[in-house]
């Protein structure tokens, strides 16, 4: 594949084992040019390794890995200019201050002097350092630090930026900033960013990947997993009236709608129900006006229930092996089509 | 071998400004000048053979056993502690860049502080005014001595450093390699069991390790090629095994 025209970073069956503990298991994956791809998974799941491997920090044990088309294993030098990388729990020099720290660094990614001075003023200017850039780094608060190494990594303006956990042990307001700063760099650079904090991932990234022991469990847009992994959509009522008598009713407006919940009636005789239905479109308004035509129910609220990324997060990486490669020999394809099933031994 | 003068420069930096460099020099030259002033003593008490340069300079091992393990055992050991040798590694430079950068610039350290010595010479040449007690040859001889073997403990250091990622440790080890480089072949030489007719290639071996006879023959003005490649090839070997642990401390990270 031609190196201009290349996806970003292209991952083929990639294998890691550390001293008989298999931490990558088989993972395939590609990243277009400019998008941001969002590592999800529970502690342990692979992502840090993965990560590295993209680096060109780690060998990996078997499979391939390609960055802007140029191979990982065998190239590691050029791979090496074309990313910026914030390794886990980002590791800073004590003892150094922050311009000089940055400045080093920008002349170990072999920038030109010239062309250095003025992309350091930027890169503080962006990440928010410009009163910091005199401290000694030991010194910093964690939210400044974690700038730092923000700063470290976009500074020389590699083509792909891997950052593991960027936003880990950043105040609200921090977050929001370094949230506007990877937007900023959406369409302009392509982006690798593991969370755990779900929401962070759904606001900034483009596609998700959800890995658990090493494996892909799913891939896609957040809707798309949304609808993959969870598979219905849910809609919350609240309702007074016989619960038995509901069904029927429901099997009058809409057959495919299922009784999920029926909690305790409250003070007032309101009860909430949870439906869930495998329809997409939206059944808010045929399901109003049948309940509101029924004299037996008094209807106080309905709304479709939205979920998280982080219940499909939860149900993603509880599903069993077996589901998901039935799944995915049923469909021939994972979600995207851009990479193969996983294969079970 | 780009990046190399930037990390060079960069570890001579950080050497500059870290405080411990400070109080390592100060110690250093308290303890090199305590001893100098006890060999003029003894020199003012009784005349003697050889100059008062020889004498000092035979002294080299103290400073070695405690200011080499302390100038090395940051160097990698830190590096890997604090995991910044991972956002090193992930720039286009390479482990060899990195052990050459961080053994240059603690090898330049040792020079400076060894030579800071040389002021004591210079002191007691303006105020002794004695052409006897400045003897020019040993005194070359003796620093150009100095400087080639520095080499070779450097890289021993650094060496150590690279096998832990605890500081401490790193320096117990790079104590205890010194410790056997120049004592532990020293005792090697005497020992009954090696003056076998069977052992005598054992014999020569350690013989020509023998790095207090090093010294001799350079305050004697005898400069010789096998001792010099001695050092060198040592100090090659020992950079290169440290390069190796670095990147195998990688491979089963």
């Amino acid at each position: 594949m031609p190196e201009s025209t290349a996806p970003a970073i292209a991952v083929s069956h990639l294998v890691k084992t550390y001293a008989g503990v298999t931490a990558v298991n088989d993972i395939s994956f590609t990243v277009a040019r400019g998008e941001i791809l969002g590592f999800l998974g529970p502690n342990g799941a692979g992502k840090s390794t993965t990560m590295r491997i993209l680096t060109g920090y780690l060998p990996a044990t078997s499979g391939h890995a390609h960055v802007c088309g140029v191979p990982v294993a065998t190239r590691g030098d050029e791979v090496k200019r074309l990313v910026g990388y914030m390794p886990e729990n980002n590791p800073l020099p004590e003892d150094m201050r922050v311009s000089e720290y940055l400045y080093y660094r920008g002349r170990l990614k072999e920038m030109t002097r010239r062309k250095l001075g003025p992309r350091l003023d930027e890169v503080l200017e962006v990440c928010d350092l410009k009163r910091v850039r005199h401290r000694i780094i030991g010194k910093l608060s964690k939210g400044y630090r974690q700038r730092v190494g923000i700063a470290e990594a976009i500074l020389a303006e590699p083509p792909v930026i891997i950052m593991d956990e960027p936003t880990i042990g950043l105040d609200p307001h921090q977050i929001l900033i370094v949230r506007d700063l990877i937007a900023s760099l959406r369409g302009r650079m392509t982006l690798i960013i593991s969370s755990h904090i779900l929401p962070e991932i759904e606001v900034t990234c483009d596609r998700v990947l959800i890995i658990n022991s090493g494996r892909v469990v799913a891939q896609g847009t957040p809707a798309e997993l949304r609808r993959e992994i969870l598979g219905h959509s849910s809609y919350e009522l609240e309702l007074a009236g016989d619960p038995d008598a509901l069904a029927p009713v429901l099997a009058t407006a809409e057959p495919s709608l299922q009784i999920a919940q029926v909690g305790a009636p409250d003070a007032h005789g309101f009860r909430a129900v949870r439906l869930t239905t495998p329809r997409d479109e939206e059944l808010g308004e045929t399901l109003m006006r049948a309940l509101a035509a029924d004299s037996r129910f008094r209807l106080r609220a309905l709304s479709r229930s939205h979920p998280t990324l982080e219940d499909v997060f939860l149900a993603a990486t509880r599903r069993s092996w077996d589901v998901v490669d039935k799944k995915a020999k049923e469909e021939g394809r994972m979600q995207n089509g851009e990479s193969e099933p996983p294969k079970h031994p | 071998m780009r990046h190399l003068p930037t990390i060079l420069s960069h570890e001579v930096r950080m050497l500059l400004v870290s405080p411990s460099t400070y109080v390592a020099s100060v110690l250093f030259l308290l303890v090199m000048g305590v001893f100098f002033v006890g060999i003029l003593d003894s020199y003012s008490a009784a005349p003697r053979e050889i100059s008062p340069a020889c004498v000092f300079l035979q002294l080299f091992w103290v400073p070695v056993f405690f200011m080499v393990p302390l100038l090395t055992m940051k160097c990698l050991a830190e590096e890997r502690r604090q995991g910044t040798i991972e956002t090193l590694l992930t720039t286009p430079v390479t482990t060899t860049e990195i052990v050459l950068g961080k053994y240059g610039a603690a090898y330049l350290l040792y020079l400076l502080l060894w030579g800071s010595t040389g002021g004591f010479f210079y002191i007691l040449h303006r105020f002794a005014n004695d052409a006897r007690f400045l003897d020019l040859g040993p005194l070359f001889g003796g620093y150009l001595f100095v400087a080639l073997s520095g080499l070779l403990f450097i890289a021993v250091g650094v060496f150590a450093s690279s096998l832990s990622r605890n500081q401490a440790v790193a320096g117990i080890l790079a104590f205890t390699m010194l410790l056997l480089l120049i004592a532990g072949v020293r005792y090697l030489a005497d020992v009954q069991a090696l003056q076998a007719d069977a052992l005598q290639p054992v014999k020569a071996a350690v013989d020509y390790a023998q790095v207090f006879n090093h010294l001799d023959d350079f305050t004697r003005g005898i400069v010789d090629t096998r001792q010099i490649l001695f050092y060198v090839s040592g100090t090659v070997l020992m950079l290169l095994f440290s390069i190796l642990s670095v990147e195998a401390k990688l491979l089963h990270s």
